[in-house]
């Protein structure tokens, strides 16, 4: 990669040489994508050094790219965005981290015990495993426990998902896959034309 | 897992500590849970030893809804996250779009915004106030601040025909202007509001019953609210000085005059003491808004993203080809992330949208200010009684409907 640019950047390379991949900027805010085994390292780094003080932990959220067509920071299939703030600057930076199917991402608990709950709702929401933040082995948290699936996913279909009974046992469909309305399709465009069955 | 008879602790795996406790499970329909959520509390005696917070029962899969809805319409939806601060949660989607589409707002619509944000505060922290008191066995308070929420909700169904769920922001300003009475309206409200919450106040604050089930208990440190991804309130009555209304200014709030009251000890009572205080700065703020309030449009002059005047259809075709292009197919962001995070009553609150260039959102996410509060109740309930329990979720001020989405 090229040469740091930011603080941030320049206290990661000094530090953790091995764990930054790319600095952007994006309307203003800095994105760092991390190595994903060193992100919690990388967290402690940004909320112990004394120039930088990412103190608040204001969330991680994950995105399921398998459906971009654009271009990326990362290749993998996933990315969690942690949102991290220094209250006593106002700085705020987000640290981007990659996994694919079945990659666990270390947990960022004993850094910021506020993540707990972001990362646990990331792992039920797109099924990424955070290694360490196992309190609760099988265990849904949004969603019911024998929920089957991880909704967020883009595969998941919006509607027409069948219910499901205790034990596990499936009932019928709620209703049919979400398709657009006529004259209107999910890429944006109107006239009956573009209307695709399926929707996205 | 805990198995026994009487105690049910499905959907949760919960490891009991000690051999002589007792699991008690609070809600999900508890009165004082201010919602659906549910507590399964390891008690020793009367005493807290472990809890864990329950959380779900109000999931309706809003972010995934997004994905295939235009941004406009991702607005209505906004509003039945936080409902009490739907002018809040309005704003912060407003936001977090405006950016991705570089989009300005005039002075006006800035500052009518800042109005309607700061009333929906004001009433999330009546309702706060009220269901507080009341958990706590003082009844009064609720009659008396649910009035001043009454007269809020009836500015707002003034200019949107809705009472709580205006989705009156948009991206690219407003839906319209104020109708006229409105200033009237506000006004009377601020003229007696500051007394009508001294009243409400003098019933709390010297009261001892109240001091003795408020102050001590809860008490959390600024480090351990920020690390625990507390905002807002919380944090600042820890002695954390920080308002994103100062610290990032949004929407105007750098033309006016508050200020930032911060608690000392960082217990219950404190929190009360914080919020209080909000409510008489946001009644400036919104005076000041007022006062300020410059004529003018109120939406983007971009026709992309805003609609023309209903005037304007009657002479202009190219203002029916925006019209109907609005109304069908939205507006397309450009590729790229945003995040816009604002001040709201329960803390920060942000959307993170993701934009793969189509005008739907690939990736549309709140920043919930509640549901990382809400990890500070387990921590804080820990070695307490379990009526203290009571005391701090209403401290904590949650919405369940923001929690799980």
């Amino acid at each position: 990669m090229t040469e740091p640019r930011s603080a941030e950047a320049q206290a990661i390379v000094a530090n953790l040489p091995d764990a930054l991949i790319s600095e952007t900027v994006k309307l203003g805010s800095l994105y760092l994508c991390i190595e994903r085994e060193r992100i919690a390292d990388v967290l402690a780094l940004l909320k112990s050094d004394p120039g930088l003080r990412y103190d608040y932990f204001s969330e991680c959220v994950g995105v399921d790219y398998s459906e971009w067509k654009e271009e990326r920071d990362l290749g993998s299939r996933f990315e969690v965005v942690y949102n991290l703030m220094s209250v006593s600057s106002g700085a705020r930076v987000f640290l981007k981290v990659g996994a694919d199917d079945g990659e666990a991402i270390p947990t960022c608990m004993h850094v910021f015990a506020g993540a707990e709950y972001p990362e646990r709702e990331v792992h039920d929401l797109l099924g990424i495993e955070f290694q360490g933040n196992g309190n609760y082995p099988g265990e849904r948290f949004l969603l019911p426990d024998d929920w089957v699936g991880y909704p967020l996913r883009k595969e998941f279909p919006l509607g027409g998902e069948d219910v499901v009974f205790a034990h596990g046992t499936l009932g019928p469909a709620v209703e049919d896959i979400a398709s657009p309305l006529a004259g209107e399709s999910f890429e944006g465009t109107t006239g009956t034309e573009n209307v695709s069955p399926q929707g996205r | 897992m805990a198995k026994s008879p009487f105690m049910p602790t499905t959907g949760t795996s919960f490891e009991r500590t000690g051999e002589n406790s007792m699991i008690v499970n609070m809600g999900p329909q508890h009165p004082s849970t201010h919602g659906v959520l549910r507590l399964v509390c390891e008690l020793d005696g009367e005493t807290v030893v472990k809890c864990r917070c329950v959380i779900g029962y109000l999931h309706t899969g809003m972010e995934k809804e997004a994905e295939s809805q235009t941004y406009q319409k991702c607005v209505v939806m906004t509003d039945r996250m936080d409902y009490l601060n739907a002018n809040g949660n309005n704003l912060a989607h407003a936001l977090a779009v405006e950016k991705l589409l570089g989009c300005e707002i005039p002075i006006r619509g800035q500052y009518l915004r800042v109005i309607l944000a700061e009333l929906s505060r004001i009433a999330s922290h009546c309702v706060w106030l009220g269901t507080h008191a009341l958990d706590l066995g003082a009844m009064t308070p609720f009659f008396y601040i649910m009035q001043q929420r009454e007269l809020i909700l009836d500015m707002f169904e003034m200019f949107s025909g809705v009472r709580m769920m205006p989705s009156w922001i948009v991206p690219g300003g407003l839906r319209g202007d104020v109708p006229d009475g409105f200033e009237v309206k506000v006004r009377a409200f601020l003229r007696d509001f500051p007394g009508e919450i001294e009243v409400v106040e003098g019933l709390l604050v010297e009261n001892p019953i109240w001091r003795e089930r408020t102050q001590d208990v809860g008490i959390m440190t600024g480090a351990q609210a920020l690390e625990l991804g507390c905002s807002g309130p919380i944090a600042r009555a820890s002695g954390v000085a920080w308002d994103l209304r100062k610290s990032h200014p949004y929407s105007g709030y750098e033309n006016f005059e508050f200020q930032i009251p911060v608690g000392k000890t960082g217990d219950v009572y404190d929190r009360f003491l914080v919020r209080i205080a909000e409510m008489r700065e946001s009644a400036k703020i919104v005076e000041q808004a007022m006062d300020q309030l410059p004529s003018g449009p109120v939406n983007t002059l971009d026709r992309k993203v805003a609609p023309p005047d209903r005037s304007e259809l009657d002479t202009s075709m190219e203002a029916v080809i925006h019209h109907f292009k609005l109304w069908t197919e939205g507006y397309r962001t450009p590729v790229g992330e945003a995040y816009a995070g604002i001040e709201g009553s329960k803390g920060e609150l942000g959307f993170y949208i993701v934009s793969d260039g189509t005008n739907r959102p690939y990736r549309w996410h709140e920043r919930p200010s509640s549901f990382m509060n809400l990890k500070a109740l387990e921590v804080l309930a820990e070695g307490r009684l379990i009526a203290d329990i009571i005391a701090i979720i209403g401290s904590i001020d949650i919405v369940l409907g923001e929690i799980d989405r």
